[in-house]
């Protein structure tokens, strides 16, 4: 007697593979297409401002990707995750400090705001800083360091559930106040503006927008692919073992320091990635970025999303962004109250986010 | 806490209890002096309030070991401490607790414990909800579990065919597909045991394994313990006497526990006429 094995789960559906073709035709070829070549009175012409927004939630989606992961595989519910963000952000924002030059508001080489504090040469953690290979290096390191130390030093000492979550919220509150500080060297409350250019192009060229557009997108896509790919075998197995059954897991030999702390640093880094790509588009990183509620927000979105997938937070963070820039700009002072109501509605009536929606609409159907 | 540097003294065995168990053998435990597990004047506290206080207990390769006692005695904490769960780390540790002649079971956490060869059964059917009946089982199969070792994708048909075969064994063929989450209680606690089974340990702890079931899925149970009987040394903590007489037999040796510390041992029928037993379990 036998049964027969199901195949190894595709990378992703016939369906998905469709979908994800026609996804990537609009933003590959048909968005810069639109951007670069259509005048400005046309119809169809995608403005540097919605092609700067897209971008933005794109990274936006990269972020909740990365999250989704470690929240939703390895049940570690992470309200730190703007950190990462921004410290991929800073990464990047030093870089684009560095490309000002000599045009800044005090003809220095230094950076404004260095000047301002009468500092005469650069910190030594300034080093490198004008060399993009420098920065891409940084935006990944920084983040997948931090991350490793702190995930090797919580999930070692078993912090579980709440208690990890508080300690991240902790974490990105005091990073935050440390980059508040001027004397830190990171630009003090204003953090980085003013950027003029990105590897000598001016940074506001529609084709440099376009590029970058382009690049969050093509980084979004291989997250995705990668992840999906991790996820499909027997380490997504294992992961799901420890958030579900721990004891369970270890009593039959895995130790889950090392799984838990692998999906952790991928995680952090995919979103210093996502804030790597993000500063330049939006051409501001400051201390904001690690305020609590920024967070907490990324949380928001996976839950609406829907935990469980790795689809689910991206298309969380493309909706909550959606309608908040659609809400700030109609009514804003009621933005926070219809997050809030969305979070609990999704909470209440679809625990497994909207990627849950088909689910239930197909139990609702049977059950009539 | 006092860590033993050499391996305990080779308890003096009573002629009544011949080994009959020559063809055991492990490829992680040294086995040489025919024990494969020794807790030896073994101390447990937690926060002050004492759990198991100066108990022995020696295993031999391949023996089926009974454990029963009242509330409280202790059984739990001391398959806690074997596995590693309790230790140094979380309470008050001394003694000795050896992995045959070798692995001081004190210096190691559950998943490296697990990984020389002990398994365990917990009380409440513990699975893996979200995943299907046979990934459950693919998890279980001892095999390398590090994280790189866990990143290629597909299965080897001769791991296909150890999970049929075990689907068999556990009688959980025509449910193989299904989420474990969705199965029934008992349906859990053969997926668990068939997890097991799949680990292939050397040592297999199972506390109250018939906790929950009918009379049918008990007898079941027993039929598969039995039949492992000789390729692993098992410690059943059972309150089911009925359960306890079906594993044992007449020659099988049960350990009765109270108060942490060991109050009787031998055969189910000599000790269930031990005054000390009677006053202190059966009796009441």
């Amino acid at each position: 007697m036998s049964f027969r094995f199901p195949a190894p789960e595709p990378i992703l559906p016939a369906s998905g593979w469709w979908a994800l073709g026609c996804v990537s035709a609009v933003a590959l070829v048909i968005i810069p297409v639109c951007a670069l070549t259509l005048a400005p009175d046309h119809p169809l012409h995608v403005s540097a401002y919605g092609l700067t927004l897209l971008g933005k939630i794109l990274c936006y989606g990269l972020a909740g990707l990365a999250l989704g992961l470690v929240w939703g595989y390895a049940g570690v519910l992470s309200l730190g995750h703007g950190l990462f963000f921004a410290l991929g952000g800073y990464a990047m924002g030093m870089y684009l400090m560095r490309q000002i030059g000599t045009d800044g508001v005090y003809q220095s080489a230094l950076p404004d705001f260095m000047v301002f504090l009468n500092w005469t040469e650069m910190p030594w953690f300034w080093a490198g800083s004008s060399s993009i290979v420098w920065a891409l290096t940084m935006m990944v390191l920084i983040p997948g360091l931090v991350a490793l130390v702190f995930g090797y030093l919580a999930f070692r000492s078993r912090v579980k559930g709440v208690y990890l979550s508080i300690i991240t919220q902790a974490l990105t509150f005091a990073a935050m106040l440390l980059f508040f500080r001027n004397e830190t060297g990171f630009g003090g409350n204003n953090g980085f503006t003013d950027f003029k250019r990105i590897l000598g192009f001016p940074i506001a060229a529609p084709e440099v927008r376009v590029t970058l557009f382009v690049l969050s997108f093509l980084a979004l896509l291989a997250a995705f692919i990668g992840c999906r790919m991790l996820m499909r075998g027997r380490f997504g197995k294992v992961i799901q073992a420890i958030r579900d059954a721990e004891g369970r897991a270890m009593f039959l030999g895995f130790n889950p320091l090392p799984y838990k702390l692998f999906v952790w640093t991928l995680s952090a880094v995919l979103c210093g990635i996502a804030g790597g790509l993000y500063v330049p588009q939006v051409g501001i990183i400051n201390p904001s970025e690690m305020a609590p509620i920024q967070s907490i927000e990324m949380a928001i979105w996976v839950a609406i999303g829907g935990r469980g997938t790795l689809i689910g937070p991206i298309i969380g963070a493309f909706t909550v962004n959606g309608a908040k820039t659609l809400f700030t700009s109609i009514l804003p002072e009621y933005w926070l109250f219809l997050l809030g109501a969305l979070f609990i509605l999704t909470t209440l009536f679809l625990p497994r986010g909207i990627v849950g929606l088909q689910g239930v609409l197909k139990k609702r159907g049977t059950a009539k | 806490m006092r860590h033993a540097t050499t391996p305990p003294k080779k308890p003096e065995k009573s002629p009544q209890w011949p080994n009959r168990y020559l063809a055991f053998q492990s490829k992680t435990i040294d086995l040489s002096h025919d024990e494969i597990l020794y807790v030896e004047d073994l101390h447990v506290s937690f926060d002050g309030f004492a759990a198991i206080q100066g108990l022995n207990l020696y295993l031999q390769p391949g023996e089926l070991r009974c454990v029963i006692g009242p509330n409280g005695a202790g059984k739990t904490t001391l398959m806690d401490v074997i596995t590693g769960k309790t230790g140094p780390r979380n309470a008050k540790v001394t003694g000795t607790v050896y992995l045959g002649q070798s692995i001081n079971l004190l210096h190691h956490t559950e998943s490296e414990i697990a990984q020389m060869g002990i398994g365990r059964k917990f009380q409440k059917p513990t699975i893996f909800e979200a995943l299907a009946v046979w990934e459950n089982l693919q998890l279980a199969r001892k095999e390398d579990k590090s994280w790189w070792a866990a990143l290629p994708v597909g299965l080897s048909t001769e791991l296909e065919l150890a999970i049929s075969e075990c689907l068999a064994t556990v009688g959980l063929m025509a449910r193989a597909l299904d989420c474990a989450g969705d199965l029934s209680h008992g349906e859990k606690q053969r997926l668990e045991i068939g997890m097991l089974l799949m680990q292939k340990p050397d040592l297999l702890l199972l506390d109250e394994p018939a906790a929950g079931m009918s009379d049918e899925e008990t007898r079941d149970l027993a039929i598969v313990l039995n039949r492992l009987r000789g390729s692993c040394s098992m410690m059943v903590i059972e309150h089911d006497i009925g359960f306890v007489q079906s594993l044992s037999g007449a020659f099988g040796k049960v350990t009765v526990l109270a108060e942490g510390k060991v109050l009787s041992e031998g055969t189910l029928e000599k000790v269930k006429a031990d005054p000390a037993v009677i006053e202190s379990y059966l009796g009441r």
